[in-house]
């Protein structure tokens, strides 16, 4: 059955890359808000965000971390905007296995951009102060339930990758851990 | 655990290849903070006095500052040390930048160079691993360049790069080291780190920097990215309009020139052009600018984006800040287009844009009063701007009168002689200054320049207006929100300063006054070179958001070393007395503290020699400029003391007169 529609407030950050000087605020506030304790410490290459800069070619693009993905994508390409030359990695917020970004620098462990969860506004945003980022909230209709279909989906795509039974021992494995 | 520091540095011995990782004592950090006053007291320590700038036991000290790889906003500069080979003096040049906090990710607080290789090498710091590595390849590559290529090699794109280019291989006295958007250019430190056989320092870490009091801190840095705003929003009324605002000058974004054009000098500090700045004029420079500039950018962790990359149509990219963008078009009579494309080349060479201009200038000279002849100059173009481009080459190359030139004005003219050194007239204890000549003294600026070591005004002055505003209620509303005043009285020094009448200069700030005046702007920039703090957003602009009030709060809460103002007033009187003395022990002496002789048309010698005195009283010297003994100990510096006493540069009969008279 289709639940009823609900209203949910998105937060994304509109990022400016015309206006970034390539300063990394954003990184080193981002890496001082996640360290344990609070603040105690700070390490860009901890943060959930990191600005692809390349100051001769005028490249600056400040990414977020999203996902982690296991394996790598297969064909890598270039894009050129304006006359500058983008990897397609620029772009991409996978904490995936071909680059170092988003992974914690000991560990290796996955870090994904939460928005600064707790705080009344991501602190990336504040600490750009030239608004190179900036948050932009709009409010959507969600249908309740989707998050459910979005699993089945999920769980669709993986049983036929790898089969049912497959998924189901996995299943058992994972919850046997916790 | 250490806060704020590593408490490591790094220790490379070029002539054998040895790199070693030290443990560096948390006293030391106490007493003389980091950046420079902790390279300043290893080179007490380990550079005696007969050591040649070009020898290998000559240090050469990259020190991050105290607080750089903390979140404080603009806490990002690099401390270069060593002796310089044009004022055979201690060398301080500073840059911003990236490279001092990947320094502190991967580890370090500074690297300390001895030694010479004998083939030439680069540094690769990555984190625990630390590599000498041959560098043959990039000889002669500029400084760019090289740092381009090394990245690409090492497959390490967000490594950061420091490098020097010919200039600094062949020893020019006046080479830069460069740093993509910032370089280390006074003092010819690029020479040493040429002369060691080192082409470049590449950096990249990925380690944690801890705070001693997390929330604390943060909320420091909150408050100062606050007044940032209310700074950015609130110009500062009736100033011109580099100095109404933070950051380094904004040359970059500023297109309004007429001040620098037709104030300062052209040629090799010579001449001054009233009425240069015509609608043209201003048009086309504009024009010039908006096409060369693809961005302004900033150093690490800070928005104020004093730099900008500039791509002049046919030539490569490159960076650039402040003073550099005129200097070049101002010393060879041309426009902006040619400033902006030599620069490319000089930056690539690195060399000072300060010096290097005037240099040419002093060269050209030298051949139109006949001290120099045509044959000195071989094959050169008959064109002024070709004649520059052809002098920098001959002088990065050390070719014929380029060799000459290559050693600065001061060195060049001793050369040459046969009345050159008329010629070589805008020197400071070697060192060629910002081309100003002016008319009426003023003591504020007589006291910095004779007697600031680092030898370029822009890192003396500050905080105070340069000039009063003509109307009273314009200079009280002026301090009404002026908190950054180590004491109110300050407040009414400038209230009661007028343009003309009694309350003018020369004579008013009084002696006294001037004296407060002086000790309090070098304070500030001695503060911030220790912390690594970029003088744009502390000791250089009217009203920063770092001050005195506020800096005891960030190293308590970043370092975790109890501080107050008096502490930390005593730590940097400690470190600047300890840079006095290495310069004592090494021969300088009262009669080194003076500007150029015709900086300004009106001197008046008596009131010179007041201030003199007055001003060495207040800083602990003695009537040559010699830290007495009673002031050494009272800093806890008595080593230094006795040193002096074992060197005949201080007896203890002197002293006992001292001592007598302040008991
Ligand atoms: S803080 Fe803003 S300007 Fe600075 S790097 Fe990040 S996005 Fe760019
Ligand atoms: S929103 Fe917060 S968690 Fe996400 S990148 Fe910005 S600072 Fe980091
Ligand atoms: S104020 Fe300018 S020069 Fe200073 S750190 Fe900031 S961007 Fe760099």
């Amino acid at each position: 059955m289709k639940g009823d529609k609900k209203k949910k407030t998105i937060k994304t950050i509109k990022i400016d890359v015309d206006k970034c000087n390539g300063c990394r605020a954003c990184e080193v506030i981002c890496s001082s808000f996640h360290a344990a304790p609070k603040y105690s410490s700070n390490n860009p290459a901890r943060s959930r965000i990191r600005v692809i800069r390349d100051p001769l070619r005028d490249v600056y693009v400040p990414v977020y971390a999203g996902e982690y993905t296991v394996a790598e994508c297969a064909g890598r390409d270039k894009y050129t905007i304006d006359g500058k030359e983008y990897d397609e990695c620029s772009f991409c917020r996978a904490s995936c296995p071909s680059r170092d970004d988003f992974k914690e620098p000991d560990s290796g462990l996955p870090l994904k951009c939460d928005m600064c969860e707790g705080e009344d506004e991501p602190l990336c945003v504040k600490w750009c102060l030239v608004d190179a980022l900036q948050v932009e909230e709009r409010e959507e209709e969600v249908e309740e339930g989707e998050e459910q279909e979005e699993l089945e989906t999920g769980l669709e795509s993986l049983a036929d990758k790898y089969g049912m039974d497959k998924i189901k021992d996995a299943i058992t494995r994972l919850s046997q851990k916790d | 655990m250490r806060y704020a520091e590593t408490g490591f540095n790094l220790e490379i011995d070029l002539t054998r290849g040895n790199v070693e990782k030290v443990v560096t004592d948390p006293k030391d950090t106490e007493l003389y903070l980091g950046g420079l006053g902790t390279n300043t007291k290893i080179m007490w320590d380990r550079v005696p006095p007969e050591v040649e700038p070009f020898s290998p036991e000559n240090l050469l000290i990259f020190g991050a500052g105290l607080l750089c790889g903390t979140p404080a906003t603009g806490c990002n500069r690099t401390i270069i040390t060593t002796i310089s080979p044009q004022t055979k003096l201690m060398a301080f040049s500073m840059m911003g930048g990236f490279w001092a906090p990947e320094l502190k990710y991967a580890g370090y607080d500074k690297v300390v160079f001895r030694g010479k290789s004998p083939k030439l090498v680069y540094l690769w710091i990555n984190n625990d691993k630390v590599e000498i590595r041959d560098a043959s390849h990039l000889k002669g590559k500029g400084s760019i360049e090289t740092a381009e290529i090394l990245r690409k090699e090492l497959k390490e794109p967000k490594a950061q790069v420091a490098a020097i280019g010919m200039a600094g291989e062949n020893r020019v006295y006046y080479a830069s080291i460069e740093q993509g958007r910032s370089s280390a250019s006074r003092g010819g430190i690029g020479a040493v780190m040429g002369d060691k056989g080192l082409k470049a320092i590449v950096v990249r870490g990925t380690k944690d920097i801890n705070l001693s009091q997390p929330s604390e801190f943060m909320a420091l840095c909150n408050e100062v990215l606050e007044y940032i705003k209310i700074r950015e929003d609130n110009p500062i009324p009736g100033v011109m309009p580099i100095l109404a605002g933070l950051g380094s000058p904004q040359e970059m974004k500023v297109h309004d020139e007429k001040w620098h054009t037709e104030n300062f000098m052209w040629g090799n500090s010579r001449t001054r052009r009233k009425g240069f700045w015509t609608d043209e004029i201003a048009k086309e420079w504009t024009e010039t600018m908006e096409t060369a500039r693809t961005r302004l950018i900033s150093c690490f962790n800070c928005p104020m984006k004093c730099g900008a990359t500039i791509s002049m149509p046919g030539l490569p990219t490159y960076m650039m800040k402040c003073f550099t963008k005129l200097t070049y078009a101002m010393g060879a009579f041309s426009d902006l287009d040619f400033g902006l494309r030599i620069a490319q080349l000089a930056t690539e060479y690195g060399l000072d844009g300060f010096s290097t201009p005037q240099v040419m200038a002093f060269g050209l000279e030298l051949l139109e009063n006949g001290i120099l002849s045509k044959e000195d100059f071989p094959e050169m173009p008959e064109d002024n701007e070709g004649r520059f481009y052809y002098l920098l080459d001959k002088i990065v190359r050390r070719e014929g009168i380029g060799d000459v030139l290559a050693n600065g004005t001061y060195w060049a003219a001793k050369e040459i002689g046969n009345g050159a050194e008329e010629y070589a007239h805008n020197n400071i204890k070697k060192h060629e200054q910002l081309p100003l000549k002016l008319s009426m003294l003023n003591p504020i600026y007589f006291l910095m320049y004779a007697t600031g070591e680092k030898m370029n005004i822009t890192q003396i002055e500050g905080q105070f207006p340069q000039a009063p505003f003509p109307k009273r209620e314009h200079r009280e509303k002026f301090c009404e929100d002026w908190i950054q005043v180590p004491d109110e009285k300050f407040k009414q020094y400038f209230i009661d300063w007028e343009l003309r009448g009694e309350n003018s200069i020369p004579y008013y700030p009084t002696v006294e006054m001037t004296c407060d005046i002086v000790d309090w702007q070098e304070r500030m920039h001695y503060i911030d070179d220790a912390l690594g703090q970029c003088a744009g957003l502390s000791s250089f602009p009217l009203k920063p958001p770092y001050h005195i009030h506020n800096y005891p709060k960030f190293i308590s809460a970043g370092a975790g070393i109890e501080m107050d103002e008096e502490k930390l007033t005593q730590a940097a009187k400690r470190y600047r007395t300890l840079v006095r003395a290495f310069n004592i022990r090494r021969g300088m002496r009262r009669k080194d503290d003076r500007p150029p002789e015709n900086h300004w048309k009106k001197r008046f010698p008596e009131l010179e020699a007041e201030l003199l005195d007055a001003y060495y009283k207040l800083k602990g010297w003695n009537n040559d400029g010699i830290p007495t003994k009673e002031s050494l100990q009272q800093l806890g510096l008595d080593y230094v003391a006795d040193d002096f006493v074992k060197r005949g540069i201080l007896t203890d009969v002197e002293d006992a007169a001292v001592e007598e008279v302040s008991a």
